[in-house]
């Protein structure tokens, strides 16, 4: 019963990261963010390719995405273009995109070291998420948060698509971060595990820091609370929006590149995982990070023993359970007036 | 009210479609396909849009209907026609179910508890014995007349389109009645709607049952057309897809539904049969395309295809005047006429550790304008809203005619006879200024939601309707009434709710900073216009920052600074009472 | 003495409707100018159209330069501040941090003597400089919104109706921070219901009437105009002889 409790945890420790992430995105974007699943698949899949020998069709992805956000910019800014705002879209929009997937053709050729895997996987995922926030949502940033949701679903069946397209219908499994094992009483350690305990607590720490101590986490948050007053403040918005973005699917990523050396991964299984994570998120109320943690927790354990015991049923239960949670967190929530949608 | 020839042009091109020569069969398939998608997706419209609910179960409603039937007309032979019925009010009961919890969640949960227990259902469709599991039931006999059996697309596209065309009426019946305003205001409107009597909780299942009738309706209506169901097309893919159709056409407009469905249908159908055309290869490509024009569509249209396609057509001005000679009944007044309408004792009100109403007490006696005035923060609005029902006193207690009203909701003091107005202007901004002023009448009207559909509710509904256009005269807006509220000036929003008010036929009207944004010709005509209410037998309890306006108009005035009363008194003796002038009017003003 | 903010031939709509109709202004230095009018007028829509919220047609420039293609963050940037009618702060921040961000735009070496400068004039804030905003009393919400839009070391401040709501007493207290302001250096562009205290303290006043600006001139012969006097002063007039 402990290996299951265990289990839980370190799953649980995944989906938190996986719900805090939502929950930042929603909190400065109103984006209820369903590609947070394609974040971990890509991240999960690069990196297994890679570790492989293979190429990633997501290193073309993310230069594609990048001429798209170019010609948003460009769109944009029509009645006011000048030199500077056109050179430094086309540095991050184009220009790094080229550069990483000229060394991501140039590496897939040997077999890299786990830990370039790591690195080209993060910032290829990292540009597709800040890429797409430029073309889907940026321009949808004035509409409810229903429209938003629409668009987000749009976005995750093009990604799930696109998914298949660029690494097939078999899964994939990659190598390890950490190897080795040790026991402790009645307790087994892998490697593997160790390293999602301590990205998740480092992640959890640092995020903490960044939004309680800097000046850009706090404009982060005051975005979130209030945009009007960030904005006449001189905080860039959208800039909150890319980091937000940048933020989740790095987190995404690394989520996926700590999994897919546990469990094989498919081009959909990212979904179900962030699925989790948004149950999650939706415990904590969509505004409460350390309710959404320790929610991410139960879901991993109760998950465990329902797979265990009732294998058969496992969704249902586990999503059945969210109404009287649902119930419980609308009673403890005030009756508020709708904000104007 | 609205004309009904556009319906029936639709109606008569529908008709004449399968007659056509030359029409391809595939067509009727497709629009049979975009009638069943209308069907759920009209209710949905109306979830989303006017009542502010996002579901994603609707597919499970879909369901239940055609399982229902598949069920009732294999195993026990029933007719199709008899299953109908049955189909409803499977789907009904089960929203009634569903709908206590749902409908009780509030903001972000409720789309979540949706999504939560169309899943569970989805799940349970494919794992019950008797539901035939993952392969369903099939073997449905077709819908027949006499011996006329429907058994192509082409025969069934009639019951399918009557079917639509029907439930549009009948929604736009419902929303243009007494029960409809009550719809309509709930996104936006909803606590000054509490104030006149609607039952929030009851107007949104109502919405949540209207709305998955209409999915049982078109579930019943695929099991005859498909004859065979299973679990497939009621999962979270079809809830989700109905969502899009619902936000693609046009969230809160019952034709945006029909145009939703028919624009997702067909572009569907176009990206699956000829992507692979041009770009052979593996499959899911498709689904490419179609995130990504779902994508462009919201950016082209946020608001949905129909209100952009409407924008283009010229604004249909005015409307018929409504006859004011139709009189209501006047409000049944309480027993116990005494004197003192309201008798406010020691009433406090605390937030943890803030005491925003300290033991305050005064009282309001028949034809008198009494003023309560204080600093802000002072706990003038807070007083306002424990009176009112909006909270609920920590101690002391609150009278209206001697009945104690301490817990009472806003609803049932409205019964009593006090009626309000609040400080941020609550009006519904889509629905004119007759159709605002209506809600303040709601407790005086008596159809129902189906002899709203039925069109039984008209004489109820031209007397609703004479009372709030008499009102609105009254506050001199009679230009303004076929205006919508939201293009009206702050000031003449502020009226307007005035008028809503005494539509209650009140004894006692709360006024909250009723002068606020009025000019100073409308200051006085508001001035006259409580003078006049009061002679003719009203009392007015109001709340003002705007000292020449209190100083000239109550009779009494009770100062309040920091949730105590400081002083009560008339007019003269508060001007110059001392510690007023210190707290509030300040030294030099 | 050139403009600091120039406004010329402003259209601006408000949904369907023309809020404000060819509407000419001119704030310069250490100028208090007023805006004065009912609700409705178009006041608000004006200022928001200044600071980049609304679109204006016309012409619209700031120090010389022209605001029409940048964004409400760059305007600010530029030292044009705006306190809102709803203030729009960060509720659930407290008092310090609503200020810092007030400095988000400017170089960190210089945000903290602009904070020790905004505690100076409101004392009241820093005594409750870890509260949060959302606690705070509508007087004080009034003095965090100008105070943080003082962080950021505006050349020109437009304040929206910032007696609204509040207590005689209060108003007097902030109207007299706007003119310190001004002997500070900074210009207020002040936009009112409550012209006699308005018009009191600026030196230049338009009077705005459905969109439109009717009348235009010196502070103190606005407030001496009869029409003015009858439409606008007419109660407080009374309200004040009757104190």
């Amino acid at each position: 019963m402990l290996f299951l409790l265990q289990d839980g945890i370190t799953n649980g420790a995944i989906y938190a990261l996986l719900g805090l992430a939502l929950v930042l995105v929603f909190a400065v974007t109103r984006v209820i963010l369903i590609p947070q699943g394609e974040f971990v698949t890509y991240g999960a899949l690069t990196y297994a390719s890679l570790a492989a020998g293979q190429m990633p069709g997501t290193a073309k992805l993310a230069l594609a995405l990048g001429i798209g956000a170019f010609a948003f910019d460009l769109f944009a800014a029509r009645k006011a273009l000048h030199g500077r705002l056109i050179l430094r879209s086309i540095l991050t929009n184009i220009v790094l995109p080229a550069v990483v997937l000229a060394l991501t053709v140039y590496y897939a050729a040997e077999k890299p070291p786990v830990a370039v895997c790591i690195a080209l996987s993060l910032v290829i995922v990292a540009m597709i998420g800040l890429f797409l926030y430029r073309i889907a949502f940026q321009p949808l940033a004035h509409t409810s948060v229903l429209v938003l949701l629409i668009a987000s679903v749009g976005v995750h069946l093009a990604l799930q698509g696109l998914g298949l397209l660029f690494f097939g219908a078999e899964g994939q499994r990659g190598p390890a971060v950490l190897s080795g094992s040790f026991t402790t009483g009645a307790l087994r350690f892998t490697g593997q595990s160790i390293t999602v305990y301590g990205i998740t607590i480092a992640f959890i720490v640092g995020l903490w820091l960044f939004f309680g101590l800097t000046l850009y986490g706090k404009a982060l948050r005051a975005t979130a609370v209030n945009r009007l007053g960030a904005r006449l403040v001189g905080i860039r918005t959208t800039l909150s929006g890319q980091i937000a973005f940048l933020l989740a699917s790095v987190i995404g990523a690394l989520s996926g590149i700590m999994i897919v050396p546990i469990t094989t991964l498919y081009y959909d299984s990212g979904f179900l995982i962030g699925l989790k994570g948004f149950v999650a998120a939706i415990i904590g109320g969509l505004v409460s990070y350390p309710l959404t943690a320790v929610a991410a927790l139960v879901v991993g354990i109760v998950e465990a023993f329902s797979s265990f015991y009732a294998s058969n049923f496992k969704e249902v239960i586990v999503f059945m359970l969210l109404i009287p949670v649902l119930l419980l967190r609308s009673l403890a929530a005030p009756a508020v007036e709708e904000e104007k949608d | 009210m609205q004309s009904r020839l556009p319906i029936l042009i639709f109606a008569a091109v529908m008709a004449a479609i399968p007659f056509v020569p030359g029409m391809p069969p595939f067509w009727i398939v497709l629009l049979d396909n975009i009638g069943l998608a209308a069907l759920v997706a009209m209710g949905l419209v109306l979830l989303t849009g006017v009542g502010g609910l996002t579901s994603f179960g609707q597919a499970a409603f879909v369901g239940f209907g055609a399982y229902t039937t598949a069920v009732l007309s294999t195993t026990y032979g029933m007719s199709p026609w008899l299953t109908l019925p049955l189909s409803l009010v499977v789907s009904g009961l089960l929203a009634v179910l569903l709908g206590l919890v749902t409908v009780r969640l509030s903001g972000h949960y409720l789309p979540l508890g949706t999504l939560a227990w169309g899943l569970g259902l989805f799940y349970l469709f494919s794992k019950l014995e008797f539901l035939g599991r993952n392969d369903g039931i099939s073997a449905i006999p077709p819908l027949s007349i006499g011996s006329f059996k429907m058994l192509s697309p082409g025969s069934i596209y009639y019951a399918i389109w009557v079917a639509v065309i029907l439930s549009a009426l009948l929604t736009m019946n419902l929303l243009d009645s007494r029960t409809g305003r009550a719809i309509r205001a709930l996104r936006r409107g909803h606590v000054a709607a509490e104030a006149f009597g609607v039952h929030t909780p009851r107007a949104k299942m109502l919405v949540f049952i209207h709305a998955a009738v209409l999915a049982g309706l078109s579930g019943w209506l695929y099991a005859h057309l498909q004859r065979a169901v299973n679990p497939t097309p009621f999962g979270a893919q079809a809830g989700i897809e109905y969502l899009f159709i619902a936000v693609v056409g046009g969230a809160g407009y019952v034709w945006g539904g029909v145009l939703g469905a028919a624009l997702v249908v067909v572009l569907k159908e176009v990206l699956q049969s000829y992507l692979p055309l041009i770009l052979p290869g593996s499959g899911q490509v498709e689904t490419i395309v179609f995130g990504i024009m779902l994508v462009a569509l919201l950016q082209l249209a946020p608001g949905g295809v129909w209100p952009w396609l409407m924008s283009f057509l010229p604004q249909a001005t005015g409307g018929k005047k409504p006859d004011t000679s139709l009189k209501l009944e006047q409000r049944t007044r309480s027993p116990g006429q005494s004197s003192v309408l309201l008798q406010v004792e020691k009433a406090r009100k605390q937030f943890g550790g803030v005491v925003a109403v300290n033991n305050v007490s005064f009282d309001v006696q028949a034809r008198e304008i009494v003023a309560l005035i204080g600093p802000n923060g002072a706990g003038k609005s807070t007083t306002f809203n424990l009176i009112t029902g909006v909270l609920s006193a920590s101690s002391g207690s609150i009278s209206v005619l001697g009945n104690k009203v301490d817990r009472a909701p806003p609803q049932e003091i409205v019964k009593l006879g006090i009626s309000r107005t609040f400080q941020h202007v609550k009006l519904v901004p889509d629905m004119t200024v007759l159709e605002n002023v209506a809600i303040g009448a709601h407790l005086r009207g008596h159809s129902g939601p189906i002899s709203s559909m039925l069109r039984l509710d008209r004489t109820d509904e031209a007397k609703l309707l004479a009372e709030a256009a008499r009102q609105i005269e009254r506050v001199g807006l009679g230009e303004q009434m076929h205006q919508l509220a939201g293009s009206l000036s702050l000031g003449q929003q502020r009226i307007v709710e005035i008028a809503r008010a005494l539509c209650v036929d009140p004894m006692l009207l709360l006024l909250d900073e009723p002068a606020a944004g009025l000019r100073h010709m409308e200051k006085q005509q508001l001035a006259s216009l409580l003078r006049e209410l009061r002679d003719g037998g009203m009392s007015v309890l109001l709340v003002e920052h705007d000292m020449g306006f209190v100083m000239n108009l109550a009779d009494r005035i009770v100062v309040l600074d920091f949730g105590t009363k400081i002083a009560e008194g008339t007019p003269a003796t508060i001007k110059t009472n001392p510690e007023v002038i210190k707290a509030y009017l300040g030294v030099a003003a | 003495m050139s403009a600091l903010l120039s406004v010329a031939d402003a259209h601006v709509a408000y949904g369907k409707v023309e809020a404000v109709r060819s509407v000419s202004l001119e704030v310069g230095q250490n100028q208090i100018v007023t805006i004065v009018g009912a609700n409705g007028a178009g006041k608000t829509t004006l200022l928001s159209a200044i600071i980049g919220i609304l679109p204006l047609k016309g012409r619209v420039s700031f120090a010389g330069q022209d605001l029409s293609r940048l964004d409400i963050e760059d305007r600010v940037a530029m030292g044009l501040g705006l306190v809102p009618e709803h203030r729009e702060l960060f509720v659930t921040m407290n008092v310090e941090d609503n200020l810092e961000l007030g400095a988000f735009r400017i170089e960190r070496s210089r945000a903290k003597a602009s904070m020790e400068r905004v505690y100076t004039l409101f004392p009241r804030l820093k005594e409750r400089r870890k509260q949060l905003a959302g606690t705070l009393s509508g007087g004080e919400q009034q003095m965090l919104a100008m105070g943080r839009a003082l962080m950021g070391d505006p050349k020109l401040l437009m304040l929206d109706e910032p007696s609204l709501g509040l207590a005689p007493i209060i108003v007097a207290d902030i109207f007299r921070i706007v003119t310190e302001l001004r002997a500070a250096g900074v210009s207020v562009l002040l936009v009112e219901q409550n012209a006699q205290a308005a018009l009191k303290i600026a030196d230049q006043a338009y009077v705005m009437e459905l969109g439109e600006f009717v009348l235009s001139g010196k502070a103190s012969d606005i407030a001496a105009n009869e029409r003015v006097a009858a439409s606008y002063l007419g109660f407080q007039h009374e309200a004040a002889s009757g104190l």
